[in-house]
């Protein structure tokens, strides 16, 4: 099974979701999808096994062959490439590789490069197989390795898999959640929490995703606007996680829930269980 | 020599678009014939990269001068490539900008943002 972790913003405690469901899982996979800034390696200090660069083609054009029809030009639907004074100039940023310029030269002027945009790092922490994507500094998109990530840990037979995605509900998280049989939306007890909330419940929605909602920063002692809409919506809530000073001990110190409170490592158990239940469409108890 | 302009509407008294790559109209104002016309803005559409398809836009109607609020990074890069100046605009219409161009009040813009103020 492959359980996808979001949220729509950051700081709602995805990742502290994602680690402890895996800790709690004991073998298990946890992909750390929120390449831009991945955390979840801060807990688990795996033991490194290897890395693995990720390599995305960006188009090279051969100024004596091109014939300066501008088809690459006219025809690329993200704008990476101009025709300047007799010269096509490509804009590696924009580029979505998808090699259509290449394919549409009639001069074979167009050939690709690889370029080197982050890299995939494997390890092993008690049982979970770690798995972390890590974009280079400057690269404006995530996606190809979050491609990668996911397809390398379909080879594992290594029990569930948790995806760590990255925040918000853009293509990244789009690309996260792709393949997921379940989605976790983890939210903050708060208006702007619900507001966030909404937006992935939007994503989930649109990609029919099986899915419920784990309240993070729970105070039952307030008014909380998010029971009130997965009521409305008739949204299943997974569970609740307390607003807890020893929970920010733990977390701030480095280190993971389950593996250090026994009271959370109960918590984490039953959480699993009843997403696993929720999967299997069984009937589970609303705790 | 011939001057392009982001433009709100398609006229000469039209106010200044605030941007240059999603600007609706641009208005190509050819100094010597004194002749004005307007060009839609096929980029305003672009998921990304609308400033550098408005750039090419321009560059492809031998513009060597364009008069904007702002520029990104990589509209600035392909209209530097084309030899095109870039000169910040003052607050007003079309017609004032052209005005104070051709007084040699304009200064040229030194303040180019970075590329992508836009998601993907």
């Amino acid at each position: 099974m492959k359980i996808a972790v979001l949220s729509g913003k950051g700081g709602t405690g995805k990742t502290l979701v994602s680690v402890n469901l895996a800790a709690a899982a004991g073998q298990a996979v946890y992909a750390d999808c929120d390449v831009e800034e991945p955390n979840g390696e801060l807990f688990f200090k795996s033991k490194k096994l290897k890395s693995e660069a990720v390599k995305i083609k960006i188009p090279q054009v051969d100024v004596n062959k091109c014939n300066g029809c501008r088809a690459c030009v006219d025809f690329c639907k993200f704008n990476a490439l101009a025709y300047i004074k007799n010269r096509v100039f490509v804009f590696e940023e924009l580029c979505h590789s998808c090699g259509a310029c290449m394919l549409l030269c009639t001069q074979q002027a167009i050939t690709e490069r690889e370029k080197n945009i982050g890299q995939i790092e494997y390890g092993q922490s008690n049982g979970v197989a770690v798995c972390t994507g890590i974009m280079n500094v400057g690269e404006a998109s995530g996606v190809p390795i979050i491609k990668q990530l996911l397809a390398k840990i379909n080879q594992y037979d290594n029990g569930d898999k948790f995806i760590d995605c990255p925040p918000g509900s853009a293509c990244t998280a789009m690309e996260s959640i792709k393949d997921a049989d379940y989605c976790v939306l983890v939210a903050e007890s708060t208006v702007f929490g619900l507001h966030n909330l909404k937006m992935i419940y939007k994503l989930v929605s649109f990609f029919s995703k099986k899915f419920g909602v784990i309240l993070n920063k729970y105070d039952k002692t307030i008014d909380n606007p998010i029971e009130k809409f997965c009521q409305q919506k008739d949204i299943k809530i997974l569970g609740r996680i307390p607003y807890d000073e020893k929970i920010a001990q733990i977390n701030t110190a480095g280190l993971i829930l389950v593996r250090t409170a026994t009271e959370y490592e109960i918590m984490f158990k039953q959480l699993l269980q009843t997403i696993t239940k929720e999967i299997k469409n069984e009937t589970a108890i609303d705790s | 020599m011939k001057i392009a302009i982001p433009a709100e509407d398609k006229n000469i008294e039209s106010n200044v678009s605030q941007t240059f790559g999603r600007t609706n109209y641009f208005i190509i104002y050819d100094m010597e014939a004194k002749q004005m016309e307007t060009l839609d803005n096929s980029a305003i559409a672009s998921q990304g990269g609308a400033g550098i398809k408005a750039a090419q836009l321009v560059l492809d109607n031998g513009v060597q001068v364009l008069i904007a609020p702002q520029c990104g990074q990589n509209a600035a890069d392909v209209l530097a490539e084309g030899d095109i100046k870039i000169y910040a605009s003052i607050e007003g219409t079309v017609k004032a900008n052209i005005d104070a161009y051709t007084a040699g009040k304009l200064v040229i813009m030194n303040d180019i943002h970075a590329g992508y103020h836009g998601g993907k």
